[in-house]
């Protein structure tokens, strides 16, 4: 998977886009030396790269426009970038393409307190929505673990989620307008003020597009009020299988938690050795299960949840009293990533989801496959949602790992669809699983999403050969590691 | 089952063939809802049953043919809901019809739209191809999200065969308060509970009251309910007034009058149209009892930023929904021409032009 063969870039080719673009753009926002395009090579999977061949940062729509009209015009492929923090090379770029990148569009251009809406631009961060939010009393719900970096207009691409989604949905539940350019260069205002809009919900599906159907340049979103208090249960297990029982028994009791997680005992242990949030590291799995809302709801509810955990053969529960105790629960898990990235010099990440009611039976064969293939999983599990994190610890330099770790990773995949789940949960597909899509769906399926792309780009010029498989493509396997020390964001929390 | 796709499916592309136009067909009880009906009806009603429910999972996947009462039936004996409330508008509505028309009941704006509880489908597509997109769990993006696409799509993308859905836990407690208010203190009040957090569940407003309903905890409601004010209603009128207004029994959509629809900005002010009005979604929906023009009516929906939908109306001349742009005009055309390249769907349900 390392061995990406880096384009030569065709130098012809590229004075010809550079000399169409510098028509119109000013020279600030050109770059096409390639030490100036090098930091655009990669994203959050910094695995795959490649160097673009021109790198354009437009600061008006309108320069959007032209520069999407230029490259129509020109069958220049189109990589759309926000800050480049994605997990599954959906933001690789081409060496025979402009990489479109929209960090300079970071206005915040208006938040309605009464209608509880807010209008950003693309490259605006996640977090800063909810900070420009906060005096009104209001906040944007869904928070990817990058969230203090991570553009609102790649959330959108990616259809990204967060801990809280069980109870607040992804980012297609919470946005209601957007404005973006076709690769030939019309505007679509797509979704509305309203709660809903005319015709198909292109919303949705522009939602996960993973940038392949137009460029978002304005989001309107959704802000929610600051719940008034949250509380959270630290539940401890004997047996992991007893605490996937008490995942299920939490939905059965009619309890929609706002944050259910779990960890498996080598996660507890590295989390526990790098922060010590005062998990016990004796036992064979934990659960966090939060609880948010008016004083009387978070009451009524922990109160329902340490029942469920006690019936369900918790060996400790424990409840935090005030914010810093539940900030501190919070921050093992949150550190998950990074304290694994500690114990081991490589870490490979899946995303699959299942049903949640064959994680026992997933997290067996996990087991099972660690035997087989001689190495080391720790589990973290958006529990509430089935989205299974299952980081496999390696070493590249020992020979044969990365292979053996490949090959591991890939058959979790494999089991997750088998159960009736998913390849993706929420890193999207980008390049890193473009050839699982093929184990996932048939050719007429695969067919299906082509068709979907051509409506909206017939020359397949906007971010090509991502997400979606050609046919002729699907017999490949496609594989991820993140390598210690190479990781593009180290100081982001990944959960 | 297999033998009733496989009957479609031979439908499908007999049609296909001659190009000859199908109306799909459930249970007939939204024929009246959309353009005009032309084609044969391609039956699915007898495409029924629960394929798979477990309610540890808040999911349920059933057959697009099954009733929606038997699958509210169903939820409820096992505490839980399809929590976007939607109207049946007849005993015959089917879960297929359902999604086709996408539309959504009084608690829309506080937990969410058809749309957002879909979680995939199966669908035949115009050359009777059989498939799948999404699945039975919460998160998934893997593809692109056609199963949401598909709602509200009126069948004009393919026939709905399954769909998969998200459940919530029905709510332990619930209190629905009336306010005397006027429309504009109606729509005022309604954003402001909407940004602090109370457990709002559904509001409408009509004939001068402002009716809330709270749902949660007990304990919840009760503490909320003190925060409202209002008079507190019976539960059983309660649960006759929402009804009344998820399912148009209501006295007010019985004027005799044309029906509009608009879905705008919560906080536009009362509309500046004739006849008479009802606020849901806390002031996001308006209904409207009118004989004002269309043109009249649709630039008071684009006003408020949204979109106006003729919704029942013996003269539907003017087309029943909002039209679109030349761009996205141009993205629905060819979404269409690629699920169905015959134009054998339901052609002008959605509008005239495909």
């Amino acid at each position: 998977m390392t061995a990406v063969t880096e384009h030569p870039v065709d130098t012809a080719r590229q004075r010809e886009v550079v000399r169409a673009l510098a028509a119109f753009l000013p020279e600030r926002a050109l770059l096409h030396d390639r030490e100036d395009a090098q930091p655009y090579e990669c994203d959050g999977l910094s695995a795959y790269r490649q160097v673009p061949m021109v790198v354009a940062l437009p600061e008006t729509e309108a320069q959007v426009q032209r520069i999407l009209r230029t490259c129509h015009a020109l069958r220049v492929p189109v990589v759309a970038r926000g800050a480049g923090t994605g997990l599954s090379g959906g933001a690789l770029p081409l060496g025979n393409g402009v990489l479109l990148s929209l960090a300079r569009f970071m206005r915040i251009l208006e938040i309605d307190p009464v209608s509880r809406t807010a209008r950003l631009q693309t490259g605006v961060r996640n977090l800063a929505i909810s900070e420009a939010a906060a005096p009104y009393g209001l906040y944007y719900a869904p928070d990817p673990s990058s969230q203090i970096a991570c553009t609102i207009g790649g959330n959108v691409a990616e259809n990204s989620g967060g801990v809280h989604c069980l109870k607040y949905g992804l980012t297609v539940h919470n946005i209601l307008k957007l404005r973006a350019f076709t690769i030939e260069g019309e505007l679509l205002e797509i979704g509305g003020d309203g709660l809903d809009a005319a015709g198909y919900d292109l919303l949705a599906l522009m939602t996960g597009s993973e940038g392949m159907l137009a460029v978002i340049t304005e989001i309107t979103v959704k802000l929610l009020p600051k719940p008034e208090c949250a509380q959270v249960v630290m539940a401890a297990f004997d047996d992991i299988e007893k605490a996937a029982a008490a995942v299920a028994n939490v939905i059965a009791a009619g309890i929609i938690p706002a944050g259910l997680e779990m960890m498996d005992q080598a996660a507890t242990r590295a989390v526990e050795e790098f922060v010590h949030a005062g998990y016990p590291t004796d036992v064979a799995g934990i659960l966090l299960c939060e609880s948010d809302g008016t004083r009387e709801e978070v009451a009524d509810e922990i109160r329902r949840v340490q029942d469920v955990m006690e019936a369900s053969g918790a060996i400790l529960i424990r409840t935090s009293h005030d914010e810093t105790d539940r900030l501190r629960f919070w921050a093992g898990r949150k550190a998950a990533f990074p304290a694994v990235g500690r114990i081991s010099p490589d870490y490979y990440c899946m995303d699959g989801t299942i049903p949640r009611k064959r994680v026992g039976e997933v997290l067996r064969g996990i087991t099972a496959m660690e035997k087989r293939y001689g190495l080391r999983c720790a589990n973290v599990f958006h529990a509430g949602d089935g989205n299974l994190h299952p980081l496999i610890l390696y070493d590249a330099n020992a020979p044969g790992e990365l292979e053996r770790t490949e090959a591991f990773g890939g058959e979790i995949l494999e089991l997750s669809i088998k159960v009736g789940g998913t390849i993706t949960g929420e890193h999207g597909v980008g390049v890193e699983k473009i050839n699982y899509m093929c184990l996932q769906f048939r050719p007429a399926e695969l067919a299906a999403f082509h068709g979907v792309k051509t409506a909206f780009d017939e020359h397949t010029l906007l971010n090509p050969g991502k997400a979606v498989p050609t046919l002729a493509r699907c017999a490949e396997f496609g594989r991820m590691h993140v390598h210690t020390g190479q990781e593009k964001f180290p100081d982001l929390p990944r959960f | 089952m297999q033998d009733i796709i496989d009957q479609l499916t031979d439908t499908i592309r007999t049609a296909a063939a001659n190009r000859m136009p199908l109306r799909i067909r459930g249970g007939g009880s939204k024929d009246f809802y959309g353009g005009p009906l032309r084609g044969d009806a391609l039956e699915v009603g007898g495409y029924r049953g629960i394929v798979d429910y477990d309610p540890t999972e808040l999911v349920i996947t059933a057959r697009a043919g099954t009733p929606l009462t038997e699958i509210e039936a169903v939820l409820r004996e096992k505490g839980q809901m399809l929590a976007f409330e939607p109207p049946h508008f007849g005993s015959s509505s089917t879960l297929g019809g359902c999604i086709a028309a996408g539309l959504s009941g009084p608690r829309r704006a506080y937990t969410g739209a058809a749309r957002d509880f879909v979680l995939g489908v199966r669908m035949l597509d115009g050359a009777g191809n059989d498939l799948r997109f999404g699945g039975q769990v919460m998160k998934n993006v893997a593809g692109f999200d056609v199963s949401r696409l598909m709602a509200g799509s009126l069948g004009t993308l393919g026939v709905i065969l399954e769909v998969s859905l998200k459940m919530l836990p029905l709510p332990a407690a619930e209190i629905t308060l009336r306010l005397a208010q006027t429309a504009a203190e109606a729509i005022a009040l309604a954003n402001a509970w909407a940004g602090r957090p109370l457990p709002v569940s559904a509001t409408a407003w009509t004939a001068g009251n402002l009716v809330v309903r709270l749902s949660g905890a007990a304990t919840a409601v009760d503490a909320a309910a003190k925060k409202l004010g209002g008079e507190r209603l019976a539960a059983e009128a309660a649960a006759r007034f929402w009804h009344g207004v998820r399912e148009h029994t209501d006295p007010f959509f019985n004027s005799g009058q044309p029906l509009w629809r608009l879905s705008l900005k919560s906080t536009t002010p009362p509309l500046n149209l004739p006849g008479t009005q009802l606020i849901e979604w806390g002031g996001a929906l308006r209904w409207v009892a009118t004989d004002a023009d269309a043109h009249a009516v649709r630039a008071a929906a684009a006003l408020g930023g949204g979109h106006a939908t003729l919704f029942r109306a013996s003269d539907k001349s003017a087309g029943v929904f909002q039209p679109l742009p030349p761009a996205l005009q141009t993205i629905h055309r060819k979404l269409k021409q690629a699920f169905d390249p015959a134009g054998i769907f339901n052609p002008g349900r959605l509008y005239d032009w495909m």
